[in-house]
Formats: structure tokens, sequence, C-alpha cells
């Protein structure tokens, strides 16, 4: 009877996207190893991905997998491999009695309600769109050029803000993850760090030094 | 035909419910911030579902700007987290208790 309403691979792809999303998503919350629930995140990305291409936001699925699959999972990896994996932390131990209920329900109660809002408002958040005044969503390479053409005209002002946005995440990060020298923490920073400027440069001295004999 | 947009909406809610679960019950840092990107997801789903129901390629524009934001978040959310476990060798989330009163 599903596959008289709709196309049938249609339906296998929202299968399978469903699939790999929900599967991820569970992966990612009972994994015991941070490494497998990163992987899993994965999953649920490549997922996520799938369902994009599914609805003509093919340069959206692109940049999902480069972007998050590529570059924030493998930050995640990264931090996980540096700080080393914490057993203590794995899922079964619960601090809180009945914390775990607790949450389960307030988030059953909180999607059931936002299925049903959805559900009695017919799917529809209000009014319909105007800003491309009916055209419709092309794929492909269409689709990379209408949303080039609406980042680049009417999002142009926040996309030049997304990128102090990132100047400032990226000077945050380093400032926040840089190694503090103990010396720095007795007060006598500027001092010190003349110090240690000199040293370096002494250390730089030494190493042209023994390249010179190296090469004489 | 194809599948219609409020199958997309029902996924996407349960990735937030399962997203919303993690976060509320998890207490490592790392897997709380991994839900977090869940529930991003989730609410990135149902922004491209919107854009293909109404035809409107602002929805895809949104997304767009949501992953750039979720980057930087992630990139100051981890040096946080790197920082925090330089002092305390640990990411529980219970053990930072030092502002409390």
């Amino acid at each position: 009877m599903l596959s008289m309403l709709y196309a049938i691979p249609d339906v296998l792809v929202f299968a399978g996207a469903a699939l790999l999303i929900l599967g991820g998503g569970v992966g990612v919350i009972t994994m015991k190893n941070p490494v497998h629930s990163a992987l899993s995140l994965i999953m649920c990305l490549m997922g996520v991905a799938v369902a994009f291409l599914a609805q003509m936001a093919d340069f959206l699925a692109a940049v999902e997998i480069i972007v998050y699959a590529g570059a924030i999972v493998v930050l995640f990896l990264f931090v996980i491999m540096f700080l080393g994996v914490d057993k203590s932390l794995h899922p079964h131990v619960e601090p809180l009695v009945g914390q775990r209920w607790l949450a389960g329900a307030g988030v059953v109660i909180t999607v059931a309600g936002v299925i049903a809002l959805m559900a009695n408002s017919h799917w529809v958040s209000g009014v319909l769109s105007v800003s491309t005044g009916g055209t419709a969503l092309a794929t492909g390479a269409g689709n990379v050029t209408q949303l080039g053409d609406s980042v680049f005209t009417t999002y142009l002002l926040a996309f030049e803000a997304t990128a102090g946005l990132l100047i400032i995440a990226v000077v945050g990060a380093v400032l926040l993850a840089r190694r503090e020298r103990p010396e720095d923490a007795d007060g006598e920073a500027p001092d010190e760090s003349d110090e240690v400027r000199e040293s370096e440069t002494v250390g730089v001295d030494r190493a042209f030094d023994s390249a010179e004999e190296v090469e004489s | 035909m194809s599948v219609p947009a409020s199958w997309y909406l029902v996924l996407a809610a349960l990735l937030f419910g399962i997203g919303a679960f993690g976060v509320l019950t998890r207490r490592s840092a790392l897997i709380m911030f991994m839900c977090i990107e869940l529930m991003l997801n989730a609410v990135n789903l149902t922004f491209v579902t919107f854009a293909r129901s109404m035809s409107d390629v602002g929805g895809q524009t949104t997304v767009f700007f949501i992953m750039v934001v979720a980057a930087a978040e992630v990139t100051v959310g981890l040096g946080i987290v790197v920082a925090v476990f330089r002092r305390r060798a640990s990411t529980s989330v219970d053990e930072l208790s030092e502002l409390q009163g």
C-alpha cells in the first residue's frame, strides 16, 4: 500500500537515512568508549547528508560530509586521543538516582508534544515564503548557484559576520589551549618571558653554530 | 510522489530527542559536545525539510550559517575541555564544582 502512495526509491532512501541517523544517534549516547561515540557520530552525519541529498540540498550534503565528518569529528577524535580515553565515565554509572528516568520522560514528553503540535498545524509553520518568488529549488549545480546567490546577496552581512566569528573562535581556541609555562604562575611573567626568549635565541644561535661546524 | 515532509520532521524530532537525552544523562564533556552536534543536525534537517516543502533556498542558507557557528562552537568548546583537563585530569562535568556556593 505504501508503494502505491510514494515512489519506492524515495521510501528506500528515507528508510536508509533514518536507519543511519537513529542508529548513529543511539550509538553516540550508549557507547562506552568515546572513540566509538565519535565513529557513531560520523554514521549519523552520513545519514543526515543522505537526507539532505534526498531533499534537494546537494551543496549542503557535500558540506555536511566535508565540514562535519571531515573536520569536526576529526577534531573530536584528536582531542579524545590527546586526552586519553577516560574509562571511569562509562554510561552504566548513574550518580544521581532517577536522573535517567526523569530525563527520558522529559525528552519523550517534549518530542511527542512537538510532533503533536506539528501534526495539528498540518506540518507547516505559517505563511508561505516570498523570498524566492515561488521558484522551485534546483538540484546539482543549480542548487549551488541558488545558494551562492542567496549567501552573497540577501545574506551578505551575515556572511561577513561569520568571518569575524571564525577569527574570534580561532584566536580564542589558541589562547585557551596554549600551555602556560610554570614560571608564569609566580607573577614574574615579563622577566621570565624575556629570559625564555633570550634562552630560545641562544638555543637558535647554538643550533646555527653546530650547523656551521657540521658544514666546516 | 516523493516522501512527505512530515516523515523527515518526525525523524528530526527523534534525533533531537536522542541528543537532548545524551546531554541530560552523560557525564563526559566530550560526549555532551557530540550530543549538542546531534541536536544541531536535527535542526538542520528541519530547516532543509522546510526549504524543500516551501521551495525557499533561505532555509538552506540558514543551515549554511548554522554549520559555521557549529564549527566555531566546537573549536572553542574543545579548547575549553583541553584547558580544564590540564588542571583537573578529567573530562567529567561532575567534578567541575569550584564555582558552587
